[in-house]
């Protein structure tokens, strides 16, 4: 049975005048990894704090681990939230923040908490607050790991950490889904490191979903092609996303699958996610959207609030 | 609702079986725990001065206080205890502010500043339960102590009102009675707690819940509390001592004359009795010439009342504050 770990549709939040998110209609299947990218202020923290219950729609509505409303304790239950800059109480030890996120959940799987933090070599005794960033980080996500999350939430997760912090804290998460089937969602900007682990990708810009699906879909279905600057122009009636012309040679992505014929004098090659990543984001009006999401939980709802 | 009635699905509802009330002591007490002995540690040092001086007190006035009038009595509370009393009581004052503000204030405030609501309120037990819960807890917890503390400074006040030095209805002393003392604490922790929610910032936070809380205190002593009952009306020039007096006035031939203090009095006895020179009191001089003292008053019996009804209505504000505060951040958005 396939089940949709999130469910957004005709979603919407405002602040104050402006709208953070509008019109967002996605679904996520169940045990993926999520990447949720776009450029500052796309509405990426707003769609994560929608999903973890930290805010409540303007418009639309938004459920989670197959219909249950975002915020409600079914859904706490079931989703880890690790916020930006992974907010810990800066004052307490390892031990203690282990001993309250147990305190404050149904679950927490002790063992798994203390064998990581050993992996990890940090400190019970150690308060949060004099931990390293990348320490913060891995132990804000063993907390979330430890909770037995169906749905790992991780909102710029890496965005602060070096080099080889960021990639034993992707492996964690890794771990996390290939051994335990935790689906996760993660906005990040890092858009090389997404290519290593995202099998689902959201784009979202200006606060509206601009690309969204598999990414073996995406991949497969987007292709370069490389020709003569002359004639790029010839494709104006082609669905091409984005054109990058040099001087004798112009880049075209267009949408089109490996099998599509290729004009005389121009190549075909595949794209990788990263670049097609970036085209989309350097064309905010163009979209690749999967057809009509079916949202067998959501009920049409109109402005709330 | 019995077994036979209700649909038999105890796997779905064992799932959603909400985190229970009592996790919420241990990190309540994890988190707050330096704000509590903090508090332990200040009112304690209080109760000690306050415990060894009441000895001292209480031990004069089994010695020298037989008859109560006696001079040795006087010479000693007057003398000796009188300023300090002044001085412990006025200082007691702002001890509900203190505590309230620096307990109530951070609660919200520091978790919004920051950012730790985002880990707080996406746990399992819900935000609902994790604020209502902690603001309990450390409610309760404030109330105990501060009834404790208002228990041993009515026995320290004791000889001093036996002896006739402290009017139990003084604005002094009154608030730092057995049910206004815990209530204050109580009212001060719910406004630090709302303003910390509403403000987000904790130094802000517990600077307004001050503010807030001088403003009330000083609008009650001075307006609020001799309406709690109606006043009783009286002729007769002397009151007994624990009472009250709310006004004072002198009516003649049935009608309103003047006020007991002001120029009119004044220059009234200076023309009636030449100055006040005639050796009679303003009192006296008045009467004579055919005027009626007036005072309405609260009588002492009423005390143990006002305390009530003090301590009822600010039950009821520090309920709704906190009321308002869950219902904020039941709605608030991130």
């Amino acid at each position: 049975m396939s089940m949709n770990v999130i469910e957004t549709s005709g979603l919407g939040k405002r602040y104050g005048s402006t709208w953070a998110l509008r019109a967002c209609t996605l679904a996520v299947p169940r045990g993926r990894v999520a990447a949720l990218v776009g450029p500052n202020g796309a509405g990426k923290t707003t769609l994560l704090n929608l999903v973890a219950g930290l805010a409540e729609p303007a418009a639309g509505a938004v459920t989670v681990l197959g219909g249950l409303p975002a915020g409600s304790s079914a859904a706490l239950d079931g989703i880890a939230f690790v916020a930006q800059d992974t907010p810990l109480y800066k004052n307490l030890s390892a031990a203690d923040m282990l001993h309250l996120t147990a305190s404050l959940n149904r679950r927490f799987d002790h063992h798994y908490a203390q064998a990581r933090l050993g992996e990890l070599s940090i400190p019970l005794n150690r308060k949060a607050g004099k931990l390293s960033g990348g320490q913060q980080a891995q132990l804000a996500l063993t907390l979330a790991l430890a909770r037995r999350p169906r749905l790992l939430v991780l909102d710029e997760p890496v965005a602060m950490l070096d080099p080889v912090a960021r990639h034993d804290f992707m492996a964690t998460v890794l771990t996390a889904a290939a051994d335990d089937g935790v689906s996760v969602v993660l906005s990040s900007h890092a858009l090389a490191e997404l290519e290593r682990v995202a099998d689902y990708l959201i784009l979202l810009s200006l606060g509206r979903v601009q690309m969204a699906g598999e990414v073996d879909d995406l991949i497969a279905s987007h292709r370069m092609l490389t020709g003569p600057a002359a004639e790029a122009g010839k494709y104006a009636d082609r669905p091409v996303v984005h054109v990058r012309r040099g001087t004798a040679q112009a880049h075209l992505l267009v949408r089109a699958t490996a099998d599509d014929p290729v004009p005389p004098g121009w190549e075909s090659h595949p794209v990788g996610l990263e670049e097609l990543t970036l085209a989309y984001l350097r064309e905010p009006g163009a979209t690749a959207l999967p057809g009509p999401v079916r949202g067998r939980h959501i009920q049409p709802s109109g402005v709330t609030r | 609702m019995t077994a036979l009635t209700m649909p038999a699905r105890p796997a779905r509802d064992a799932r959603l079986r909400p985190v229970p009330w009592r996790r919420m002591a241990w990190v309540t007490w994890r988190q707050h725990r330096a704000a509590l002995c903090g508090v332990a540690v200040f009112l304690g040092a209080l109760a000690m001065y306050l415990w060894l001086t009441g000895l001292q007190m209480h031990h004069s006035y089994a010695t020298a206080c037989h008859p109560v009038g006696s001079l040795a009595c006087t010479f000693i509370f007057t003398g000796r205890y009188h300023i300090t009393e002044i001085i412990v009581s006025i200082f007691l004052q702002v001890v509900p502010a203190l505590i309230g503000a620096f307990v109530g204030a951070p609660v919200l405030a520091r978790e919004l500043e920051t950012g730790t609501f985002r880990y707080a309120w996406t746990q399992g037990i819900g935000r609902l339960r994790w604020t209502i819960g902690k603001l309990v807890l450390l409610a309760v917890a404030l109330v105990a102590a501060a009834a404790a503390f208002s228990v041993l400074f009515s026995w320290y006040d004791q000889p001093f009102a036996a002896a006739g030095y402290a009017i139990p209805f003084s604005a002094r002393v009154f608030d730092l009675r057995e049910v206004a003392f815990p209530a204050w604490t109580l009212a001060v922790f719910a406004i630090g707690v709302l303003a910390g929610t509403l403000i987000r910032r904790v130094v802000p936070a517990i600077a307004a819940t001050l503010a807030v809380y001088a403003g009330l205190a000083l609008v009650t002593a001075l307006y609020l509390r001799q309406h709690y009952l109606t006043p009783l009306l009286t002729s007769k020039v002397n009151l007994p001592g624990s009472a009250w007096v709310v006004s004072h006035w002198y009516t003649k031939g049935g009608k309103f004359a003047f006020g007991a203090h002001g120029p009119q009095i004044v220059s009234a006895v200076r023309k009636l009795c030449s100055g006040g020179t005639s050796g009679l009191s303003p009192a006296q001089c008045l009467t004579q010439h055919g005027y009626t003292q007036w005072a309405s008053y609260q009588p002492g019996s009423r005390f143990w009342p006002f305390q009530l009804i003090e301590g009822g209505w600010l039950l009821a504000l520090s309920v709704l504050l906190i009321a308002t505060t869950v219902w904020l951040v039941r709605r608030r958005a991130a």
